[in-house]
């Protein structure tokens, strides 16, 4: 943790740098190479303990700055600063030995293992990992697209578009209906869009009493549905509607201009609208022939190594693994296990033990946070849940307090781990 | 400094709400859809302090035509929160649509609705 070497540390040279078939040529050939794409919490951590395992390691990532989609709730809600949810990867580049490319990869060469970047250099690989995160089927909803959401936020990606629901969220007259579209199966973060109507709730309750959240699911129902409906019942009695999708048939359309949401039978308008559309595998994992007609990357759950791909990993929200859910904590599981099974197959080892396991918390109201936490059975087809730990409803005030104070040192503890 | 348990009595207003076309054929069947937002609380949990939780549930739903009853449900203690009913009826003539939800303790929520019969 603490060597602090400096030696590759070229990320800001960019592109220049790159010309050179490998950064790491003066380290000779003796070290398999390792590309990563994707510097979100699976990328940053599959990086380092590939680096940590003696790999040459090269990370592509465009955004300088990452902001953590978990716990951006509590910004939305007036609880945490943009700051203290971000990121840089210096401190991750030069404590472990790892280059960080700020460029996009535009295209993967599978049968030449060379990864293509923006600016036209190329990137040799002896493997590689793909950590795309999540992409938007933006084709679902009739009237949105990229260029909507900037109007009509996701807020499903954390930055540039949290901060604007922030904003619609702040200049909201007391009195208007914040409405929220929660997504179909599987998604990013199960529990987030119910989280996200408690503390936005919250927050009105503050200082716009007599707003309402409606949300309009896509779903019949969702995970911890009681603890959350308690919630709402409890802290912000009246003030949050949810209609499943059997009532409404969901989302079909939205009026960006109108700021409504067409379903079925019925239009509702509200003052502030929040369309979380349905997801699928980033960009990059379409275009690279990762993704299955699921829109998600099958993979080997021994090593996460690609079904469609032989050599190329795919992690975190765009592989389909089994019984995990679209977590930052499930993600940083799988790229350790990733990591170690390409340390143990590149050096010619036995293949690592399969360790699989999820965390989650969720912020009802400030002292008082629900969480989950799983261990799964890995085997070499199947991710199955081994053990679960749910919180309960009934639980006293004093235990809920206890889990959102556990919530927020988990956060701290968990974000070292993984950009530090 | 315990925070007072509020799990027995919850302040929470049911919402009922219903999706029926705005106009129907005549002799033809169309679509009703209801929904109440209400926990349905079983009468078997119990709070943090031990205590049973009385059984509050919607136990029964109506639904009159022009005055005349053509539909209706008893509900459980297994049933879901939320609960969720959908049915079909004949469009006869143009007239009223009424639906109540009974609630233990002698509540009743309603929802009116005029349908067009062309």
């Amino acid at each position: 943790m603490t060597a602090w070497t400096r030696r590759r540390f070229a990320a800001h040279a960019g592109a220049a740098s790159l010309t050179v078939l490998s950064p790491h040529v003066t380290c000779g050939q003796s070290q398999p190479r390792v590309v990563v794409i994707g510097g979100g919490v699976a990328g940053a951590t599959a990086a380092k303990h590939l680096a940590t395992n003696a790999l040459a390691v090269t990370m592509i990532e465009p955004k300088r700055r990452y902001t953590t989609c978990f716990f951006s709730n509590l910004y939305l809600a007036g609880l945490r600063s943009l700051e203290s949810i971000s990121y840089e990867y210096e401190a991750l580049a030069q404590r472990h030995d790892l280059t960080v490319v700020h460029e996009s990869a535009t295209a993967i060469d599978a049968a030449a293992k060379i990864v293509h970047l923006q600016g036209g250099s190329k990137l040799p690989y002896d493997r590689l990992v793909v950590a795309p995160g999540i992409a938007f089927d933006y084709g679902a909803i009739d009237g949105y697209d990229e260029a909507a959401a900037e109007i009509v936020p996701h807020a499903w990606t954390a930055g540039a578009q949290t901060t604007l629901l922030r904003q619609q969220l702040e200049s909201m007259d007391d009195g208007g209906v914040f409405i929220i579209g929660a997504p179909p199966n599987p998604y990013r973060c199960p529990p987030a869009p119910y989280e996200r109507a408690c503390l936005a709730a919250y927050y009105f309750k503050q200082f716009k009493p007599r707003a309402k959240i409606l949300v309009l699911d896509a779903k019949d129902s969702y995970f911890e549905q009681d603890l959350i409906e308690d919630a709402w019942r409890t802290h912000y009695p009246g003030m949050i509607d949810w209609l499943p999708a059997e009532f409404t048939g969901g989302i079909k359309a939205v009026d960006v201009k109108g700021r409504a949401v067409v379903t079925n039978g019925e239009t509702f308008k509200g003052a502030v609208v929040n369309v979380i559309p349905p997801q699928k595998a980033g960009r990059l994992a379409q275009q690279a022939g990762l993704a299955d007609r699921s829109g998600w990357c099958p993979i080997h759950p021994l090593s996460f190594e690609s079904a469609l791909e032989p050599g190329i990993h795919v992690l975190g929200d765009a592989a389909r693994a089994g019984a995990m859910p679209k977590s930052a904590s499930a993600a940083s599981s799988q790229a350790k296990l990733c990591a170690a099974a390409i340390a143990a197959a590149l050096n010619g080892k036995a293949p690592p033990a399969p360790h699989l396991s999820n965390t989650c918390f969720t912020v009802l109201s400030p002292g008082d946070a629900v969480s989950d936490s799983i261990t799964f059975e890995t085997s070499a087809d199947t991710i199955a849940v081994a053990n679960i730990v749910v919180s309960r409803l009934g639980e006293s005030a004093e235990m809920r307090r206890g889990t959102a104070q556990e919530a927020n040192r988990w956060y701290s503890v968990f974000t070292r781990d993984v950009f530090g | 400094m315990a925070a007072p348990d509020n799990h027995t009595q919850p302040a929470f207003t049911p919402v009922p709400r219903v999706q029926v076309p705005a106009s129907a054929v005549k002799g033809e069947a169309f679509q009703v859809r209801t929904i109440i937002s209400h926990p349905m609380e079983t009468g078997l949990r119990k709070d943090s302090m031990g205590a049973i939780i009385p059984r509050k549930i919607i136990n029964k739903f109506i639904c009159r035509y022009g005055g005349t009853e053509v539909f209706s449900a008893e509900l459980h203690e297994a049933m879901a929160a939320n609960p969720f009913l959908e049915f079909y009826l004949r469009a006869d003539e143009s007239g009223k649509l009424e639906f109540e939800w009974h609630e233990d303790g002698g509540a009743v929520f309603m929802l009116e609705y005029d349908l067009a019969v062309a």
